[in-house]
């Protein structure tokens, strides 16, 4: 049915494009004045006109359709099953199946009759919306040809029409960060004040807890499970991947960006460059298969020989994996900011007699910190938001350490761990992943708009 | 800063500068020792990088060849007349849903001809795969006059007996018997006596290695001792006096010993049998039939061989009767390995040797093109909204400060916007290439957008003032002189935006693309999972043999970055025009 009704929408478009066009062609200029548009504006007035309200009569109908065919189902259960949410389901399954032929074994009476009705309903309904949508449609591709003219001025109602177009795309952004604002924090919300949430701690208890352990009741005569949701063990296990990550990356990109701008020969750069692209391109997957197969059974195996127990999912072996996959984004955003500083500061050093790395750490550095600080500062958001080398190289346990020798668990493990496979929408463990979400969000936000704030206040300004 | 350098820079001013002062010289090498330090360590930095990039990639390329390859067993397979009743005989989907088991049976047995007992006869079937019918069924299906026939054709090997063939089996060290050698039977436990000590060399060998376990079992004791485990001293004594027995041992030449698990087997050839060896003495050995002899007759010196299988049978995947199943097909010439098409042409398999990446390419494929629709003309339209008619006010501002906090949103964070807004406030289905590839259009937006947007600053005003100039509307400018100059540089930021998408993973677990699915998918509503994802599935399973299709899934998906990122590096040399 959907496809029935913009191939008809495609239809009746391109024929309204025709008509009008063809309508604006014919026009003869009236008493002097020029037709202010060409005949191809008309025929996109046209086709705009058509489009609009067919699809928004598509996308209110339709909801409403599926609403009452499916309300009409229910009407042939007994009400205890019909306001079961978990047998409304089953039914409606049912119904799905049955309709497509899939039903395994005989149905019943009222599910056949719940079938034939959902089926009726969807059907007229759906015809009722082409109908519709038609009738609308035509109604406004009536209105547009009832105005060409040789005085109409469709270029400039059609390039509204583009305008409002274009303005809504640029929305989009903003309404993805609405819907992560508010599917993030209403969950959140949900986690800590939802009185009907069996389980949820307090906010103290999960800023300032140490103890993780989130389980969820899978039925609800099963008592009193322990749970905790002490949010400081994921803390400190981030914050330490993080550290030993920017321990690596931080020295490493900053000499790459300092060697690449002030050193390299063109040829050099050529080569390095693309090198650093590289290794910036790499999936965080792929990395994390690297640092779970190699680098920690490598890591493992140097602290056998020198008598240390090291963890299989040590955090050194995921902080050093990461700090390889930060290296290139520090390094590339040091380097602009480094290029950027003028040639004349670094002039007026070697004139002092400066040699080159005095120049680069006493006037070059200096100028460009900022921007380096800022760059740190993205490497970090970045590195507590990566999920996948953690997911697949550190530990679950959340053991509250700062022994990079041992298991730690991040943020995002946790909410990969709860979300993967749980499909349960209702639990405070559920919801628990969400709450950290928020955490992780509005962390790596603060970051990024500090970063922003330090390179807009303390930027030098040179000529 | 040493006290020389403080002094020339701190007394210069009254006095001459003297260079040439030894000081003065001294200082001035040290400068150019730390010039020529700080440039090494920027090399050194970019070094690192190339080189752990090198490694990463050197490794898992070597982890994947042996997924690229499959080993099969080329045997005559005798298909009897009445593998499907015979008015089925045409019938293709008859014939594939033939019982094939007693047929490969069959083909097995008369390749190793006298193997025994339920037991071996399982783990004779159990080295081919689940899959090993598959290409006999076909051929049968094409042309079932073969029914009835014996024809030679490949059985697919199971993922064990396939790794075994590409090296994680055991050395093999073979012997030829000096003295004659006689066998007490051709099945069963049986000795063999050879007068000539022929055994003498392989018993020093266990002894030293008895007494090396003798060494390391001590060792073990003393630190069990000083440890603060519970009773910890109990268990040190324990130990020292199984290391005190084991010592004893090692040290009399005459004794036999017995082999176990824990030591590299030892084997006996003979007859065109092979006995595995249990008890062994310088003379003479007992042990169990694994490939029944011929004869119980005398061997000749030379005819008869010892065997060692230099990896202990417990420090391996495969057992002894499986390699010496595997290594008579070897000897015999069935072996035959080629280029593994089934992983580039199958769906998941829980069994490695099955399991392809096809599905998974598949549902990138459409989970990309459902990214690509919705992001390029949305992330270009807004792209020339903010660029050329935006109005410069607070609005248009927050919305850009907004683009450029979305890019750095960690993409999980996008994942849970799919879980809660899609699937659950939409209902849309889960594990649908249509839900990920909004979640990952979302998340590359903001890339698409500001690429777009330098693209599009990149054109000269000149251009647009030209088009402004003859009469043009501003429209018109923008989209028939300027976009049009912009779309190298749009499609470059396009094809480095698609590349993120396809390398991304997290957002696509939140939405449930992690299910186990075996068949291809046809639509964008289809479950499905998509090539990192599978990725990390496989890494996730514990069989050896998945760690190798990890790998080769892994080289998949970098051959597909590379041709998108030289694409794009072909387009911005290609077409990049300087103003």
């Amino acid at each position: 049915m959907t496809t029935v009704y913009f191939i008809t929408l495609a239809c009746l478009v391109v024929a309204g494009y025709i008509i009008a066009a063809r309508r604006a062609r014919a026009l003869r200029p009236s008493s002097g004045a020029a037709v202010h548009s060409l005949p191809t504006y008309h025929g996109l007035l046209a086709a705009a006109s058509l489009i609009v309200p067919m699809i928004l009569m598509f996308a209110i109908g339709s909801p409403i359709v599926k609403q009452l065919a499916t309300s009409s189902v229910f009407s042939f259960f007994p009400p205890e099953i019909a306001n079961d949410p978990l047998q409304r389901g089953v039914i409606l399954r049912d119904v799905a199946n049955l309709l497509e032929g899939r039903y395994q074994g005989e149905p019943s009476a009222a599910l056949r009759d719940a079938a034939a009705s959902y089926a009726r309903f969807f059907w007229t309904g759906r015809l009722v919306v082409l109908g519709t949508g038609i009738a609308v449609g035509m109604a406004a591709l009536l209105l547009v040809l009832s105005r060409i003219s040789a005085s109409f001025r469709a270029r400039n109602h059609f390039e509204r029409f583009v305008l409002a177009v274009l303005l809504l795309c640029a929305l989009v952004a903003i309404l993805t960060t609405i819907g992560i604002v508010f599917s993030v924090v209403w969950e959140t919300y949900r986690f800590f004040f939802d009185p009907s949430l069996k389980g949820r701690p307090t906010i103290t208890d999960f800023l300032f807890g140490t103890e993780w352990n989130p389980q969820a009741a899978l039925r609800a005569d099963q008592g009193e499970i322990k749970t905790a949701y002490g949010f400081i063990p994921l803390l400190t296990g981030t914050l330490l991947i993080t550290f030993i990550a920017i321990l690596v990356a931080g020295p490493l990109g900053l000499f790459s960006a300092i060697y690449l701008s002030e050193y390299a020969t063109p040829r050099f750069r050529a080569w390095a460059k693309p090198i650093l692209e590289i290794l910036a391109g790499i999936p965080t997957v792929v990395l994390g298969f690297f640092a779970a197969l190699t680098v920690a059974p490598l890591i493992r195996g140097w602290g056998e020989s020198f008598g240390l127990d090291i963890a299989s999912e040590s955090a050194l072996a995921a902080g050093l994996v990461m700090g390889m996959m930060i290296i290139p984004f520090i390094s590339s955003l040091s380097d602009d900011v480094i290029n950027a500083v003028p040639q004349s500061l670094r002039d007026g050093a070697y004139a002092l007699g400066a040699t080159k790395s005095e120049t680069i750490k006493k006037v070059v550095l200096p100028a460009a910190l900022p921007g380096i600080v800022s760059a740190f500062m993205l490497a970090i958001s970045r590195a507590i938001g990566e999920t996948m080398i953690v997911v697949m190289a550190a530990g679950l346990a959340a053991n509250l350490t700062f022994n990079p020798l041992e298991a730690v668990t991040t943020i995002t493990v946790q909410i990969k761990t709860i979300l993967v496979g749980d499909q349960e929408f209702d639990s405070a463990k559920t919801l628990a992943a969400f709450a950290l979400g928020f955490v992780l969000f509005f962390v790596t936000l603060m970051l990024n708009i500090i970063a922003q704030q330090i390179v807009r206040r303390y930027r030098e300004q040179y000529d | 800063m040493t006290d020389t350098s403080m002094q020339t820079t701190a007394t210069p001013i009254r006095r001459r500068l003297d260079t040439t002062s030894p000081e003065a010289q001294a200082a001035v090498r040290r400068r150019y020792r730390a010039e020529a330090r700080f440039k090494a360590y920027g090399l050194l930095a970019i070094l690192t990088a190339a080189v752990f990039l090198v490694v990463l990639l050197v490794d898992i390329v070597s982890k994947a060849m042996p997924a690229f390859t499959t080993t099969a067993l080329q045997l005559d397979v005798a298909v009897p007349g009445d593998l499907v009743p015979p008015d089925q005989k045409y019938n293709p989907a008859a014939i594939r849903s033939a019982d094939y088991l007693p047929v490969m049976r069959e083909a097995l047995r008369t390749a190793i001809p006298g193997v025994q007992g339920r037991g071996p006869e399982r783990t004779l079937l159990r080295l081919l795969s689940p899959g090993a019918p598959d290409i006999l069924r076909e051929r049968l299906a094409a042309d079932p006059s073969l029914i009835g026939t014996t024809f030679k054709v490949p059985l697919l090997l199971s993922a064990t007996a396939d790794l075994y063939f590409k090296g994680a089996g055991t050395p093999i060290i073979a012997r030829a018997g000096r003295g004659s050698a006689t066998p007490s039977g051709t099945s069963g436990t049986i000795t063999v006596t050879a007068p000539g000590n022929d055994f003498s060399e392989n018993l020093v060998t266990l002894k030293l290695a008895v007494a090396e376990r003798a060494r390391t079992l001590a060792a073990e004791a003393e630190r069990t001792a000083r440890g603060n485990a519970p009773n910890a001293a109990e268990r040190a004594n324990e130990l020292r006096a199984e290391a005190a027995a084991l010592a004893a041992r090692a040290k009399d030449p005459a004794s036999a010993e017995a082999l176990d698990s824990s030591l590299p087997t030892l084997l006996a050839e003979i007859n065109g049998g092979l006995v595995k060896i249990s008890q062994l003495a310088a003379n003479r050995i007992e042990g169990d039939v694994l490939l029944r002899l011929a004869t119980a007759d005398e061997a000749k010196p030379g005819d008869w061989r010892i065997v060692t299988y230099a990896t202990p049978e417990s420090g391996r995947k495969i057992t002894d009767l499986e390699v010496a199943f595997l290594e008579r097909f070897k000897a015999k010439g069935h072996v035959e390995s080629g280029i593994n098409w089934r992983f580039f042409t199958s769906g998941d398999s829980r069994e490695p040797e099955l399991a392809g990446i096809r599905g998974a390419v598949v549902g990138t494929a459409l989970t990309l093109f459902v990214t690509l629709i919705l992001c390029v003309p949305i992330g270009v339209a807004a792209a020339i909204y903010l660029e050329e008619f935006a109005p410069k006010n607070r609005f248009t501002d927050i919305i850009e400060v907004n683009i450029n906090n979305l890019a750095a949103v960690p993409s999980i964070v996008f994942g849970l916007l799919g879980l809660a807004m899609f699937l659950n406030f939409f209902g849309l289905p889960r594990s649908a290439p249509l839900v990920g590839g909004l979640v990952l259009a979302l998340l590359v937006l903001p890339t698409i957008i500001i690429a777009s947007r330098a693209a599009l600053k990149a054109v000269p005003p000149s251009i647009k003032e030209a088009a402004l100039g003859v009469g043009a509307s501003h429209q018109q400018a923008i989209f028939h002189h300027v976009l049009p100059l912009a779309m190298p540089g749009i499609m470059t930021g396009t094809i480095i935006g698609m590349a993120h998408a396809l390398g991304e993973t997290a957002p696509l677990l939140m939405i449930g693309m992690v299910a186990f699915i075996v068949d291809v998918p046809t639509s964008i509503t289809d479950a499905a999972t998509v090539l990192p994802v599978q990725i990390f599935l496989w890494s996730d399973l514990p069989e050896l043999a998945f760690k190798a299709k990890t790998a080769a899934a892994i080289v998949v998906l970098l051959v597909f970055l590379f041709i998108m990122n030289g694409m794009a590096i072909w387009l911005r040399k290609r077409f990049e025009r300087r103003w």
